[in-house]
C-alpha cells in the first residue's frame, strides 16, 4: 500500500516536530539564543512550507502521511494539498514579520527576564497553528486547538498590568466555553460515525446524510453536532455575537502578540472550520443544513456593528481591534454563501486580512511612539510626517481594508460581490452590507489617515527615520510587498485556492 | 424518543451536567464559581465518553488468562480520549486558576464584572 516517498513528504511533520522542540529547548536558554532559535526555526519552516507548496502544487493532489505504524481507520494521519501548505507558508511569514515589526516594543512591554518565555510560547503557537493546519485527525485537532488556545493567553497575559490579565481570562472563559462545544460536537460525531480522522468520517455521514433524506433517524443529531462544532468555532474565531474579548485583547497586550492573534490565531480555527466543512461533514451536508444560515446572518451583522464599534472608538489600536471583528465578518459571510466561489472568497479573505490586518498593528505602533506613547486619535495628528514609513504604511492598510484597487482587501471585496450574485436569495442582503460596511470602513479608516497626514505646528514630539530602527522599517516594507502582491498578482493565488478546495474534500 | 431516553439515561444525565457546567462557566461572575463550571462541563464530556464505549457484561481490553476475543472486550478507543481529554483539562484549569490568583492579588476580588468596573475607573 505505502508508495516510495519523496523526501519531500515528510517537511509537514518535521516542521511541526521542529516548532515544538524549539519551543522545549527554548526553555533553557536566554533571551537572546530563544529569539535566535525562534527565528531560525521561522526561517526553516519558510523554506519547509514553500517546498512542500511546490511539491503538491506539481503533483496536483493531496497525499497523506501516516504517523506511526497504523494505516486509516486507526492510525494517526497529516494530510497535504495545496492549500494547506500555502497556507502554513502564509501564516510562518506573517509570524515572522509580525515579530520582526514589533521586536524593538518587546523590551519595553515585557518584563526583561521573560524574553525567552515570549519566544516558547510563540514556537508552541507555530507547532499548534501548523497542526491545526496539517492534522487529519479531529481529536489531535481538539488537542492543538487548546494548545493554541494557552499559547494565545500567555501571548496575551505576558505584558503584565490589570488589563491584560483581565483580558486574558476573558479570553479563555470565552475559548474554553467554545472548545467545550468542540469538544461534545466531535464525540457525537465519533459516536454517530465510529471514527475519527475526517476522511473516514465523511464517508459515514454521506451515508448518514442519505438515510436521513430518506427518513432515517439520526437527522437531528447530524444536525446538532453540525451546530455544536460550527458555533464553537466561531466563538473561538470571535465572530459577532462572541467577540466581547477581542479589543481589550488585542488592544493593550504586546504589539507582536497584537498582530500574531489577530492575523493567525482566529484564522487557524477559521481554517479548521473550512476543513470540517468539506472534508468532515460535506459540502453538501452543510449546505442544506440550517446552520449555514445562521453563520451568514451573524457574518453580516458582524460586518455593521464592527465597524460601528470601530467608528465610536478613540484609541488607535482598539479601533484596528475593531475592525477585525468586522473582517471576521466578512469571512463568515462567504461561508455562509453556501458556494464554492463563496468558499474561495473566503479563504482569499483570510490571507488578506491576515496581511493587512497585522500590518496595521505594527504601523500603528510606529505612529504611537512617535506621539508619546499615547493611543488616542487626536494625539496621532501629524504623525505621519513624524515616522513618514510607518505613515505610509499604515495608509496602505488602510486603503487595502476600505477596498482600494491594487490592493489586497479590493479583491476580496469583489470575489465576495462575485460570489454573492451566484446566490439568488442572498445576493440581495449581501450586496447591501457589502456597501454599507465599505463606507463604514472607510469613515473610521479615512478619518484616521487624514488625521496622521494632517499638519502641525511643532508638537515637540521626535520625529523618527527608517535609519533608526532598520528591522522595524524592513518588516513594513515586507507587509507593504506582500499586500500590493496579494492584491496584483491574485488571478494565480486565487486559482491556487481552487485548486487547493477541490483536493480538500 | 422517551424509551431512548430511558435507556440512554447515561447520556441524557451528560447532557444535563454539560448544560449546567456550560451555563455556570458563561453566567457566573465569581471566577472560582467559573472554573468548577468548566470542570463540570469537561467531566459531563468524559462521562459521554465513557457512557459510549463501554458495553454491558464486558471488560477493559486486557488480555487476562489468553482470552483474545474481541466480544470479551470494550472499545478502548472513549477510553483514550478521556485521558486525553482529562490531561488538557487539568493544565486549562491550572492556567486560570493562576490567572485568578494574579487578579485576586491585584484586585481582592474575584468578582469579574467588578474587576472590569475598577479597570473602567483606572482608565489606564
Amino acid at each position: 500500500m505505502r508508495e516510495q516517498m519523496e523526501f519531500v513528504q515528510n517537511f509537514p511533520c518535521f516542521s511541526i516536530m521542529l516548532c515544538m522542540f524549539a519551543g522545549i529547548i527554548s526553555s533553557a536558554l536566554k533571551g537572546k539564543a530563544a529569539k535566535m532559535v525562534n527565528m531560525a526555526v521561522l526561517c526553516i519552516n519558510i523554506l519547509m512550507s514553500a517546498a512542500v507548496l511546490l511539491f503538491a502544487a506539481y503533483a496536483g493532489e493531496f497525499y497523506v502521511y501516516v504517523m506511526g505504524k497504523f494505516p486509516a481507520p486507526w492510525g494517526n494521519e497529516l494530510r497535504v494539498g495545496v492549500l494547506e501548505a500555502g497556507m502554513a507558508l502564509f501564516f510562518c511569514v506573517i509570524m515572522l514579520l509580525s515579530l520582526m515589526g514589533g521586536r524593538h516594543k518587546l523590551a519595553q512591554e515585557v518584563e526583561a527576564g521573560k524574553h525567552g518565555l515570549y519566544y516558547i510560547l510563540t514556537d508552541l503557537m507555530l507547532s499548534s497553528l501548523l497542526a491545526l493546519i496539517y492534522t487529519n485527525d479531529l481529536f489531535t485537532a481538539y488537542v492543538f486547538v487548546e494548545i493554541n488556545t494557552i499559547s494565545a493567553c500567555g501571548l496575551i497575559m505576558i505584558r503584565q498590568n490589570g488589563r491584560t490579565i483581565e483580558a486574558a481570562v476573558r479570553y479563555m472563559i470565552m475559548s474554553l466555553l467554545g472548545s467545550g462545544l468542540f469538544l461534545i460536537g466531535l464525540c457525537m460525531l465519533y459516536d454517530m460515525t465510529g471514527h475519527l480522522l475526517m476522511s473516514n468520517i465523511r464517508q459515514e455521514v454521506a451515508d448518514i446524510y442519505a438515510a436521513s433524506s430518506a427518513g432515517g433517524s439520526f437527522h437531528v443529531p447530524l444536525l446538532v453536532t453540525i451546530a455544536l462544532i460550527s458555533v464553537g468555532l466561531a466563538i473561538k474565531s470571535a465572530l459577532f455575537p462572541f467577540h466581547a474579548w477581542l479589543p481589550d485583547a488585542y488592544g493593550y497586550s504586546t504589539v507582536s502578540s497584537a498582530a500574531i492573534l489577530s492575523s493567525l490565531v482566529s484564522k487557524g480555527y477559521i481554517f479548521l472550520l473550512f476543513k470540517i466543512i468539506y472534508r468532515v461533514i460535506g459540502f453538501d451536508a452543510f449546505r442544506s443544513s440550517k446552520i449555514i444560515d445562521v453563520l451568514f446572518v451573524f457574518g453580516l451583522m458582524g460586518m455593521v456593528f464592527g465597524s460601528l464599534s470601530a467608528i465610536k472608538e478613540n484609541d488607535v489600536r482598539r479601533m484596528i481591534a475593531f475592525s477585525s471583528i468586522a473582517q471576521i465578518g466578512y469571512i463568515y459571510m462567504g461561508i455562509g454563501l453556501g458556494t464554492q466561489v463563496g468558499m474561495v472568497a473566503s479563504v482569499f479573505h483570510v490571507l488578506s486580512h491576515a496581511a493587512t490586518k497585522s500590518l496595521l498593528f505594527i504601523a500603528a505602533i510606529g505612529l504611537t511612539d512617535v506621539s508619546g506613547g499615547s493611543r488616542k486619535l487626536i494625539e496621532l495628528t501629524g504623525s505621519g510626517y513624524r515616522n513618514k514609513i510607518a505613515g505610509a504604511t499604515f495608509l496602505v492598510g488602510a486603503l487595502s481594508m476600505v477596498g482600494v484597487p491594487m490592493f489586497s482587501g479590493f479583491i476580496s471585496k469583489l470575489l465576495f460581490a462575485q460570489a454573492a450574485v451566484q446566490n439568488d436569495v442572498k445576493m440581495l442582503p449581501t450586496l447591501i452590507v457589502l456597501g454599507i460596511s465599505t463606507v463604514l470602513n472607510a469613515i473610521y479608516f479615512m478619518k484616521t489617515a487624514i488625521r496622521i497626514y494632517t499638519p502641525v505646528e511643532d508638537t515637540g514630539y521626535p520625529t523618527v527615520t527608517w535609519r533608526q530602527n532598520k528591522t522595524y522599517a524592513a518588516a513594513l516594507v515586507c507587509f507593504m510587498a506582500l499586500n500590493v502582491v496579494l492584491g496584483v498578482f491574485s488571478q494565480p493565488i486565487v486559482d491556487l485556492i481552487g485548486l487547493g478546495l477541490d483536493m480538500f474534500a | 424518543m422517551g424509551n431512548n431516553l430511558f435507556t440512554n439515561y447515561g447520556e441524557a444525565v451528560a447532557m444535563v451536567l454539560f448544560v449546567i457546567g456550560f451555563g455556570n462557566l458563561l453566567l457566573q461572575s465569581n471566577l472560582i464559581k467559573k472554573i468548577i463550571g468548566l470542570n463540570i462541563m469537561d467531566t459531563a464530556v468524559y462521562l459521554f465518553l465513557a457512557e459510549k464505549g463501554y458495553i454491558r457484561g464486558r471488560v477493559a481490553p486486557i488480555v487476562v488468562n489468553g482470552v483474545q476475543s474481541v466480544e470479551a472486550y470494550i472499545n478502548p478507543v472513549p477510553s483514550g480520549l478521556v485521558l486525553t481529554g482529562i490531561v488538557v483539562s487539568v493544565s486549562v484549569s491550572a492556567l486560570m486558576l493562576s490567572l485568578t490568583i494574579r487578579l485576586y492579588q491585584r484586585y481582592h476580588t474575584l468578582d469579574l464584572d467588578e474587576i472590569s468596573l475598577r479597570l473602567k475607573k483606572e482608565g489606564l
